[in-house]
This record gives C-alpha cells, sequence and structure tokens, in this order.
C-alpha cells in the first residue's frame, strides 16, 4: 500500500507534466497560428532604420519597427511609441512616451533609448535620415519616460519626420554592438521580430509577444516576399501563393476585380510624377524651354493630361498641377492642371519668337509604362509645334545625368511625404539637392522657409498656396498626375487600413481560416 | 594528354586576372554615380560625400582595384552595398539555387535535344524530322519571359498544379523544391535543348555518312547499335562543346527565368547589383561565373580526351 502510494506521488508531478502538454495554457491558445504573405515590387535594402531608403523597405518596417508618430488616413500625426507631444516654445518638442515597452529582444524602451536612436539617425556616417532631422541641436532625457528635443530654429515638418524612418526607435545595446551591420539581424520595438532574411526570396518575421499592443496582432509569421513583376505578383495572388500584393498596376486592375477570390483597395496616395525642366543646370539648359516661362507654358498646353492618364494608366491616377498631395490640409483647390488649348499653345510659342518646331530632350525611365507616356505626349505636343525627342535612361543613369545638368526635360516620380515641405523644399528652394533644375526664386525661398518656421496650419496653408501660384507661372516642374495606392489581397483578409503613404499596417488585420 | 592538360589549366590563372581588370574597367564605364544611388531619395550632399570616402568611390581607380584584389587574395569579396551581406555569402546562398536550376534545364535539354536530334538525322526528310526541326525552331524562337508567364498562368493559375514562383532549398524538402524549379527549368532547357537538337542532327548526319558506320554496318550490326555506339558517339564531340558552352549560356539566360518566376539565384543577384550599382556583387558574381565558365571549358577538354581517343596522344 505504501508503495502504491509512493508510485502515485511520484507518478503525480508526469501527470501534471503530461496533462500540460496536452491541455495548453489559455494564452498559447490565443496565439494565432496564421502566416500572411505579402507580395512587395522590389526586394528592400538594408534593415536599418538610420541607412534605410528604399519605399519597400519602409513596408518592411510597418511590421519591425515602431515610430514615435504615425499618420492617420487624413494625414494627421498620431502617437505610436509617443503618447502625446508639446511645442513648449517654437523650438522646443516635448515628447511622452509609452510606458511598459520593450524592444524585442526584451530590453527596455525609455528616454535613453529614444535618445540613442535619434543621435544615431544624426550623425551615423552615411545616415539617409541626416537631411530629415538635421534642423535637430540636442536631444534631452527629462524623465524615463520623457524627452525634450531643442531644434536650432523652428520648424514645422520635424514632427512629421518622426512618423517615419527618423521616427523608429531601435534597440541600443544591439545597435551598439552590430554598428552598421545592425540591418542584418535589426531590434525594434514593432509588432513582429525579424527572423531571417533571404535576399531577394524573403523575409521573415515572426510575431513578438511583447509587443506593447499584440493583442492586435493577429499573426504568428508574416513573409515579404520581393516578385518584381506586376503580373507575376497577380498571378500569385490568384494562385493564393501569397495573401495580399502592395502596387497593383492598373492594367492588371480588371483582372484582380473578376476573380472572385479576391479584392482591391484602391486609396490617394502621397506621390507624383513630374517632368522637371532645366532652367540653369549647365549648357542644356540653354534652350527655349529652358529659357522662357512662355515656352514652358506653351509645352504644358499642348499636354492633356487627364487623355495621358486614360491611355496609359486606365484613368486610375488622378491628374494634378501641384506636390502637394490631395488628402493634405495644405492642397491648393485652386490650382488645377490647365485644360489642353493647342492654339493657345502656338500662340504663347508664337509670342516667345521661337522657331518651331521647337526640339525638347525628354529624358524618361525606361519601364514600358512611361515608355508609353512619353510617346503619347510626344504625339500631343507635335501639334503644337514641339518635337519630343526621347530619352529613354535607366534609373540610376537618369539620376547622374540629373545631378551634371545633363538633361533638358526629365521625367521622374517622388513617392511623396505627409508635409508639404518634403515635398517642395528639396526641389524649389535654390540649392537643395533635388532642384535638378536649378530653379531660383528669392521670393519662393522665403516663402519656403517661412513656411518651415510657421507652426500655424492656416498660415502655413496661405503661403504653400503662394508657393504653388508661382509654381504655375514659372512652371519649373510639370505635375503630371498624383499617385493612387492599388492594393489586392484575397477576401479572406480583413482589417486592412489604406493610409495615403501605402505602409501596410499589420494592426487589426485578419485571416479567415 | 598531361601536356595538353597542364597547358589549358596554366591558362586559367592569367585568364581571370584579365577578367577581374576587365569587370573592374567595364563597370567603371557604365553611367550613374552610385553614391547617388545609395543615397536614396533626399540625396542629401553630406551624405553622398560620406558614402563616396566609405566606399573608395573618392579615391583613384588603380587603388580602388588594388584595394578590391587585395582582399580578393585573401578570400574577401567584399560585402554588398545595398543589403551590406558579404558577397561570399550571397555567392554561396544564391549559386546552389542557380545550379540547381542550371543542371536541371541541361538534363531537360539533353532528354529533349539529342533524341530529338538522333530522331531527325536518321529519319532525314520524312515527317519526324519536320516534327523536330519544328519543335526546335519553335524552342528557339520563344522567348523565356513569354513561355515563362505562360506557363505560370496555365500551370499555377489555371490548373493549380504547381507553385508559380519562389524556390525552396533541396535540402529543406525535396520535392517542394522540384515543384518551384521544375517550370524554370523547363524554359531554361527549352531554348538548349532546340540548339542541342539542332547540332545533334548535323554531326549524325555527317557521321552517318563516314565509312566507319558502313563498314559497322557491313559488319552486319544492328541499325540501333551503328546509330548508337559508332555514329552517335562520334557526334558527340562538338555535341559536347556546345554543351560545356551552353551551360554558360545557362547562367546568363537564368536572369530573365529567375526574374520571371521570383527564384533568388545569381541571375537575379547580377541584374539587381547591377541596376543598384552595387560593385562589390556585380564584381564577385562575374568573377564566380568566369570561373566556373573557365572551369567548364576544361572539362570539357577532358571529355573530348575521353571520349576521343585519337586526342589522347597530344
Amino acid at each position: 500500500m505504501r508503495n502504491l502510494l509512493m508510485a502515485t506521488l511520484a507518478a503525480l508531478p508526469l501527470s501534471v507534466s503530461a496533462l500540460a502538454l496536452i491541455t495548453p495554457p489559455a494564452h498559447a491558445q490565443d496565439a494565432p497560428t496564421q502566416t500572411l504573405r505579402i507580395a512587395l515590387r522590389e526586394d528592400a535594402d538594408m534593415l536599418d532604420p538610420t541607412l534605410a531608403r528604399t519605399y519597400v523597405g519602409r513596408i518592411v518596417f510597418a511590421g519591425l519597427c515602431d515610430k514615435l508618430f504615425d499618420i492617420d488616413a487624413k494625414l494627421n500625426v498620431v502617437p505610436q511609441l509617443a503618447t502625446s507631444y508639446e511645442w513648449t516654445d517654437p523650438k522646443t518638442l516635448v515628447i511622452k512616451l509609452r510606458d511598459g515597452v520593450t524592444f524585442q529582444d526584451g530590453e527596455k524602451l525609455d528616454a535613453e533609448a529614444v535618445k540613442y536612436s535619434l543621435m544615431r539617425h544624426l550623425t551615423m556616417p552615411g545616415s539617409s535620415r541626416r537631411s530629415e532631422i538635421s534642423s535637430m541641436q540636442s536631444v534631452e532625457v527629462v524623465d524615463p519616460l520623457t524627452i525634450k528635443i531643442q531644434l536650432k530654429a523652428p520648424n514645422s515638418p520635424f514632427l512629421a519626420a518622426l512618423t517615419d524612418r527618423a521616427g523608429m526607435i531601435v534597440a541600443p545595446k544591439v545597435a551598439e554592438k552590430e554598428g552598421k551591420n545592425f540591418g542584418l539581424h535589426p531590434v525594434c520595438a514593432g509588432p513582429y521580430k525579424f527572423t531571417e532574411r533571404v535576399s531577394q526570396d524573403r523575409i521573415v518575421l515572426d510575431r513578438y509577444p511583447g509587443y506593447w499592443n499584440a493583442a492586435n496582432q493577429h499573426f504568428a509569421r508574416v513573409i515579404y516576399q520581393p516578385i518584381v513583376d506586376a503580373s507575376i505578383r497577380v498571378a500569385n495572388l490568384r494562385a493564393g501563393a501569397i495573401d495580399l500584393s502592395e502596387q497593383i498596376v492598373p492594367s492588371d486592375v480588371d483582372t484582380v476585380k473578376q476573380d472572385p477570390k479576391l479584392q482591391l483597395v484602391i486609396s490617394p496616395g502621397l506621390g507624383y510624377n513630374s517632368i522637371n525642366f532645366n532652367l540653369a543646370s549647365g549648357p542644356r539648359a540653354n534652350t527655349p524651354l529652358g529659357q522662357n516661362a512662355l515656352v514652358r507654358k506653351a509645352f504644358e498646353l499642348a499636354i492633356d493630361r487627364q487623355a495621358l492618364v486614360q491611355v496609359v494608366y486606365n484613368g486610375m491616377y488622378p491628374v494634378t498641377a501641384q506636390a502637394v498631395p490631395s488628402a493634405s490640409p495644405y492642397y491648393a483647390p485652386d490650382v488645377k492642371p490647365p485644360a489642353r488649348d493647342v492654339a493657345k499653345a502656338k500662340a504663347l510659342l508664337a509670342q516667345a519668337h521661337v522657331k518651331t518646331p521647337v526640339v525638347v530632350h525628354l529624358m524618361t525611365p525606361n519601364s514600358p509604362d512611361v515608355q508609353q507616356l512619353a510617346v503619347v505626349m510626344q504625339s500631343m505636343a507635335a501639334e503644337a509645334g514641339f518635337d519630343i525627342k526621347i530619352d529613354s535612361t535607366e534609373f540610376a543613369t537618369s539620376l547622374g545625368a540629373a545631378d551634371r545638368g545633363d538633361f533638358e526635360a526629365f521625367l521622374i516620380g517622388w513617392s511623396g511625404r505627409s508635409d508639404p515641405d518634403g515635398n517642395l523644399y528639396s526641389f524649389l528652394h535654390t540649392g537643395a539637392p533635388l532642384n535638378y533644375a536649378h530653379y531660383s526664386n528669392k521670393e519662393v525661398d522665403a516663402w519656403l522657409d517661412e513656411a518651415r518656421a510657421a507652426t500655424d496650419v492656416a498660415a502655413r496653408r496661405t503661403i504653400y498656396g503662394k508657393i504653388a501660384a508661382q509654381e504655375e507661372a514659372d512652371l519649373p516642374i510639370m505635375y503630371l498626375y498624383s499617385a493612387t495606392n492599388i492594393v489586392g489581397m484575397t477576401k479572406k483578409l480583413s482589417g486592412f487600413q489604406p493610409v495615403a503613404d501605402g505602409m501596410i499596417r499589420l494592426t487589426g488585420m485578419k485571416l479567415a481560416k | 594528354m598531361k601536356g595538353h592538360l597542364g597547358k589549358r589549366i596554366a591558362q586559367v590563372i592569367p585568364t581571370l586576372l584579365l577578367v577581374s581588370i576587365m569587370v573592374f574597367c567595364l563597370q567603371q564605364l557604365m553611367p550613374g554615380d552610385p553614391a547617388l544611388v545609395l543615397a536614396g531619395e533626399e540625396q542629401d550632399p553630406v551624405v553622398v560625400a560620406q558614402i563616396r570616402k566609405e566606399l573608395w568611390l573618392d579615391r583613384p581607380l588603380v587603388v580602388q582595384y588594388g584595394h578590391w584584389i587585395g582582399n580578393l587574395v585573401q578570400g574577401n569579396l567584399g560585402y554588398s552595398w545595398r543589403i551590406r551581406q558579404p558577397v561570399i555569402q550571397l555567392v554561396e546562398t544564391k549559386l546552389p539555387v542557380t545550379l540547381q536550376l542550371g543542371v536541371m534545364a541541361f538534363l531537360i535539354a539533353v532528354l529533349i535535344g539529342v533524341p530529338m536530334g538522333v530522331l531527325s538525322a536518321v529519319k532525314k526528310n520524312t515527317v519526324w524530322d519536320y516534327l523536330a526541326n519544328g519543335i526546335g525552331l519553335a524552342g528557339l524562337s520563344t522567348p523565356n519571359f513569354w513561355l515563362g508567364i505562360m506557363l505560370i498562368l496555365l500551370v499555377s493559375v489555371k490548373l493549380g498544379w504547381l507553385p508559380p514562383s519562389g524556390y525552396v532549398p533541396l535540402t529543406e524538402d525535396w520535392r517542394q523544391s522540384l515543384a518551384t524549379t521544375i517550370m524554370p527549368a523547363f524554359v531554361l532547357g527549352n531554348a538548349i535543348a532546340a540548339v542541342l537538337m539542332r547540332h545533334t542532327r548535323s554531326a549524325m548526319l555527317t557521321a552517318m555518312e563516314q565509312d566507319y558506320v558502313r563498314t559497322a554496318r557491313a559488319k552486319g550490326l544492328k541499325e540501333l547499335a551503328v546509330i548508337l555506339r559508332h555514329a552517335l558517339r562520334n557526334a558527340l564531340v562538338p555535341v559536347v562543346t556546345l554543351g560545356a558552352l551552353e551551360l554558360g549560356t545557362l547562367l546568363s539566360g537564368a536572369v530573365l527565368t529567375e526574374q520571371v518566376f521570383s527564384i533568388p539565384g545569381f541571375g537575379k543577384l547580377i541584374v539587381d547589383a547591377v541596376f543598384n550599382r552595387d560593385y562589390p556583387v556585380v564584381q564577385g558574381v562575374v568573377l564566380v561565373t568566369a570561373t566556373i565558365y573557365v572551369m567548364l571549358n576544361l572539362l570539357a577538354d577532358v571529355l573530348y580526351v575521353l571520349i576521343n581517343p585519337r586526342l589522347r596522344g597530344l
């Protein structure tokens, strides 16, 4: 009997263990088990928020690295790792941080960690974030959950910069140890932690159970797969090999619509495509187009943007005449693209006393859709007296040519920023890095600086309105159309919230079984 | 034979050195500044200057080459400027993928091309000959990317038999690995099968008219033995040469096929590296490819000797 009792007692812990194996604890039962597969248009670059530069890299970061702030569908700044902010004076920003947040290695996220990341973004050699937060003078830790950022001068767009990679906070210990190799094993404070990367094949993230908003993460694993060809992305979607694809091209929209298993989410984007005219960069600026705003105006009147977009993109991209996206509170509704007017274009050319046809060398990327766009423009402009020569150029080559001033007109896209400063300053201010045209207008420079310093939305809107009007008169850049985010996904997927920046925010997304 | 092989092996090192110089110089001719590409959309001039300095792009070309070759002899191919992964690691992960694809494609090509070539030659000017020629012509004229997309739409989207893209390593799951590579291997092997078929056909036609074939027939050998043991064995010498050269073509042909089927192999690696001006990756991949190419030709030389005993005296 004693033996039996002893045997029973000895077996008890084993039985309990066995029971524990059979019956998982409550939290394990709730843990999601599904995998979400996302197709990207290209492979991301370094997974280091400080050094990263690609658009698709930002999509991966949306699952990997939380930011101090985020933007909502109306482009308002909303808290993420921060809980609130206050401008105590135009040069001082105080940010309160969320309590109880940990990095994916378990390290606590506090004000010291935030200071470390911001300084890393600002000072690390080769940092792609430097220009976004270069107005930052110092960061002070007030208490473990409060930081105070001192700016060199008042700077409204600064807060918007913190809604993107410059606001991403990396785990200081890992970042310090890995240095520039941090991107090979990134550790941040996002909902999914880095597991593995096979370049050009997949980036795998796994759910981080210690995430501050873990209850709203419904996948065990998220896999990002680069599939370069747009039609192959759609084929993968139709075959069920992926669950969601970003950047469905307009020509594939009908195919996705006709598939009963798929759904489309179409929303306005932040970016735009435009033609930059060379006004003063080197000898190639010495053309009628570069030297005379009347000729540029005639060129604009010769082009029917609406027809252009209809022919090439099935009318899916809205035409525009400004760099500010329509969702922004700074959008100038009065600045609209003029209707095509060939007679007026011809009259303007006559007024400018230029010999027709006016030869225009248009440098364009070599993608098929842009080639088609250029050919349609060529035919439209010919009727008004322009002879467009299309210089189809590979992207990296075109960047070099634009930098040297080796172009007359350059068709290029911009992924767009939520704050108008990010879409205007670098392109229009005298000497700014993306001012390929070498456009220089003292008034516009002053307005751009003034808009940067102003904190009042209404005041900034007035200034940006003036800039848009002046741009319309000088026409250093002819905006063609704004971006549209077209996302295709299985109907089993719910909870996707489109935001103009095109990021795929995983919080709240679910896959039906 | 030893002398012949020794001479061929001695040519390998200067050839590869020359390749390294050519790769280095040719990519300098590529327009576009890598620092501008790497600096991202914002193109902050301070960052552009920092990148130039870090990557030695601000030094004279000879110094840059010396730096690269110095690291190379120590087995260091550098790191990818785009994703900071060591080039050697990229080569190690991508090369097996393309080799698997290449071997499968080559097997498919041989299995289709050689029998079709033999059939076409033996049944000259019959329906079989025209049919084989027709298939060969179609194989040669069909662009890889078109065939790839059509196969994806038919086999993956309509029929749902195979995954449309991606790659699973053989070591992970061999069934899934074959499932992901069979379509691209067929696409890649298809064009080479056509080339092999045409060459086998013409070599067989020449061989079938030779005296030794007539003698073999006169000895009373069965026609199948005459074709396979006498004619085909001799006809295979130029076909093996071509096969070795086509293996090189396979590596370059893999560029498009890997792009269409999203296979993370060598071809995709170099295309992306060229477009992103990721010089260390371009240099590393071209050098490794050149080494493979040179080695394959060396192997073909050895195979000649094994197939054709007359060369053994050289």
